[in-house]
């Protein structure tokens, strides 16, 4: 753990220690100060001031954006560290940890000893840890927050209640400055005014005690199963397996999580583990379909497991689940309708590999082979659907690469009169076009020679057609027996001295 | 004889799967002269068949067969295309005739065999709601006993399957109707331009009833529906003027 606090803000590394380093949010529309290094605060600087001000009084202000999703990680990583003192260590968001240290204290003498085994850590670690001992954990969170380790806890201010603002305001109008000041006073009262206030109070001053839930890393699921002797049938391995999808459903409801890969390792007696794995698209628990997988997956297999000598040992682990909760299955069926297409999408994936099941998205593009793309059968794609009574203007199978064909035409600019595509000469009959279609000059890299004839003419010409890519003109044509056409013209006059033909789709 | 018994107590289970239906659900193509011959529509949960009349006409029959497949499943129907991967429909092509694309899965495979197992266990799943199969370059690998087993299948689980076959010679089948597909010549639009899908259909065969040959029908995508092509309009001779 290498100074990860300042790994985690982004800081550079201190270089005297005084810089004025402040971390900022953006509250409210305005960027203020939210966390401030200690040479600010003795500058006087607070948090909660807007930058622009901050900036104002000391222009040689450091000033760093917070990234929060940075520090909850460290602060993960220190709260699991913490596990070394005692199992029961959990976050307070945003900056702090609390651990419950009944009975864990004596391998460092006594409390002290401990807290001060974990501030030398901390310090080392390149931490800085304000720590506070106390008989419940609000009790030991207002003595770090605002007190020292084992200060007197009625001498703090009413702030170390933590309760909201306006509370903590009217208590101050009230004159009630201090916890001594509350303490004295009748529990009925102040809850009648202040509601949960009593109850803070009674948990500071240790007089009512909450536990604290610890965060544990959740163990990795798996179920294994051991054989006395090695069995030799693939069948039987098959269905240990299936047991075993059964105890690994029992933990996965109990997490309210669901699996979306599993891997099935089977120990053979020699030493080679052949391994089955599979993956589903949504997170399931239910044994039977994982199995059916596991059989397909089995299927698809180019040369089949052998068994050599038997298994010793079967093992099925589940490395990625995903939270699913646990359905009630009612008298009345009344199943998700899209769960068994779900089901039919991971089965086929299973036996013909997941890249073969794919769904049309389509893509904001005008180039027509980059129109529309092949992806995974979960990703949404809103299709828009002409409501004209027009025939369609794209094709219903777009050949890729273009097919150049041999065309006869009237006019160089004009409409193909006839062509031939694989030997076959179709005539004209009807015809509708051009419908240009320009190259995307702004995804390309607009070539060097373009520029330069720009500037060899001396002209202050837009940017010529054609630059970065050749412009098409499309037509849809009819031959005399009813088959239906996309042909273009690859580039314009002006781009291109005799432009090519070519078939880019076949339409219905 | 006690053993085929027990076979057929063990595989009870199999028969709470939906019985095949006497008679199929039908859905009509929206021409009634049509419509009567089929008697009453496309039959669901039934294999068809539909055949490119020549060498070129293989856009037209993809057409029609994934036009069958909307009549068939309704426009918010899954559609599930099987086929190799160099023929996959142009999505946008799809959208342009009228397809919920979204609702379109593509699975591509390659290899007969490959192409039957999918088929197989696709038309065995009640969630593809119909099935599309391009089997014109694997003409020969669908033969009788494929195309039975196929049949039972839909027949159990309700699913159409549409089984493209390429333009050789027709092979015997077990399919509820066979289709003869090629273009015609659609009805121009404004300007003398080329008009929407029109296919020039021959329902070759159909399972206990008459064939019904000649029919010229016209795709709307606006409705979603088949219309009769107008009679035969002479086709341009390519002498205009030059627009714009």
């Amino acid at each position: 753990m290498k100074s990860p606090l300042r790994h985690a803000c982004g800081a550079p590394p201190p270089r005297t220690g005084d810089e004025l380093v402040v971390f900022t949010d953006r509250i409210a529309n305005a960027v203020r100060l939210t966390a401030l290094s200690p040479a600010a605060v003795a500058k006087g600087l607070t948090p909660n001031l807007t930058l622009a001000d901050a900036r104002a009084r000391f222009p040689e202000l450091v000033a760093i954006e917070r990234d929060h999703a940075a520090e909850a990680d460290l602060l993960a990583r220190i709260v699991a560290g913490l596990a070394r003192y005692t199992p029961m260590a959990t976050s307070q968001p945003r900056d702090g940890a609390m651990l419950d240290i009944s009975g864990c204290a004596h391998p460092f003498g006594d409390e002290r000893g401990l807290a001060r085994d974990l501030a030398g850590r901390l310090k080392a670690g390149g931490v800085t840890a304000r720590l506070g001992l106390g008989d419940t954990p609000e009790m030991a969170r207002a003595r770090a927050r605002f007190g020292a380790l084992e200060g007197d806890i009625l001498a703090l201010p009413v702030e170390a209640l933590e309760a909201d603002a306006a509370t903590t305001t009217a208590l101050r109008r009230a004159g009630l400055k201090t916890i001594a000041d509350l303490a004295c006073r009748p529990r009925r009262m102040l809850a009648a005014r202040f509601g949960d206030l009593a109850l803070r109070l009674g948990r500071l001053l240790g007089e009512e005690d909450r536990r604290i839930t610890p965060e544990r890393a959740l163990p990795p699921i798996f179920a294994l199963r051991r054989f006395a002797e090695p069995i030799g049938r693939v069948e039987d391995a098959l269905a240990c397996l299936e047991d075993l999808l059964g105890q690994a459903a029992v933990s996965l409801l109990d997490r309210h999580a669901g699996g979306r890969r599993f891997i099935a390792r089977l120990f053979r007696s020699d030493g080679a583990v052949p391994l089955l794995s599979v993956e589903t698209g949504r997170p399931v628990r239910d044994p039977a379909i994982v199995m059916r997988l596991f059989r397909e997956r089995l299927e698809a297999l180019s040369d089949p497991i052998d068994p050599g000598f038997g298994f010793d040992c079967v093992r099925l682990d589940v490395p990625a689940t995903e939270p699913l909760a646990p359905a009630q299955t009612g008298l009345e069926e009344t199943r998700d309708p899209a769960e068994p297409l779900a089901q039919l999408i991971d089965r086929l994936a299973a036996r013909l590999g997941p890249h073969s099941i794919r769904r049309a998205v389509p893509l904001n593009s005008h180039l027509p082979e980059c129109a529309a793309m092949l992806a995974p059968p979960g990703e949404p794609g809103a299709w828009r659907r002409p409501t004209d009574p027009d025939p369609p203007a794209r094709p219903l199978r777009l050949l890729d690469p273009p097919a150049r064909v041999d065309v006869t035409y009237g006019l160089p600019m004009g409409p193909p009169r006839r062509f031939v595509w694989k030997g076959q000469a179709h005539e004209v009959a009807r015809w509708e076009g051009p419908e240009r279609i320009a190259a995307e000059w702004w995804r390309r890299s607009i070539a060097a020679d373009i520029w330069r004839r720009r500037d060899a003419e001396d002209h202050n010409l837009p940017l010529p057609p054609g630059a970065g890519g050749l412009t098409r003109d499309y037509y849809r044509v009819e031959d005399a027996d009813g088959h239906r056409f996309w042909l273009f013209r690859h580039g314009l006059q002006a781009e291109k001295g005799r432009p090519g033909w070519y078939l880019h789709g076949l339409f219905a | 004889m006690s053993e085929s018994r027990a076979l057929t107590a063990g595989r009870s289970p199999a028969f709470s799967l939906p019985s095949p239906a006497e008679s199929p659900l039908r859905r009509p193509l929206g021409v009634a002269g049509l419509d009567a011959a089929l008697g009453g529509g496309i039959a669901r949960g039934r294999v068809h068949e539909v055949y490119a009349g020549a060498a070129g006409e293989g856009p037209s029959a993809a057409g029609f067969a994934l036009m069958l497949a909307l009549k068939a499943g309704g426009a918010q129907g899954h559609i599930v295309w099987l086929g190799p991967r160099e023929t996959l429909p142009h999505g946008p092509g799809l959208a342009e005739l009228g397809f919920a694309v979204e609702h379109i899965l593509f699975v591509s495979v390659t290899g007969e065999k490959a192409l039957l197992k999918a088929a197989a266990d696709i038309v065995r799943s009640p969630a593809a709601g119909t099935l599309v199969v391009d089997a014109a370059a694997a003409a020969k690998a669908i033969g009788l006993t494929e195309s039975r087993r196929l049949t039972l299948f839909a027949e159990r689980s309700g699913v159409t399957a549409l089984v493209l076959r390429g333009h050789g010679g027709q092979v015997p089948s077990s399919a509820e109707t066979r289709w003869l597909v090629t273009a015609a010549p659609s009805t121009p639009i404004e300007m003398e331009a080329p008009g929407g899908p029109a296919f020039a259909v021959d329902l070759v065969r159909r399972r206990g009833g008459p064939p019904s040959p000649g029919w010229r029908l016209e795709w709307d995508r606006e409705t979603g529906a088949f219309t009769p092509l107008p009679g035969a309009v002479p086709a341009d001779t390519g002498v205009r003027q030059l627009a714009g």
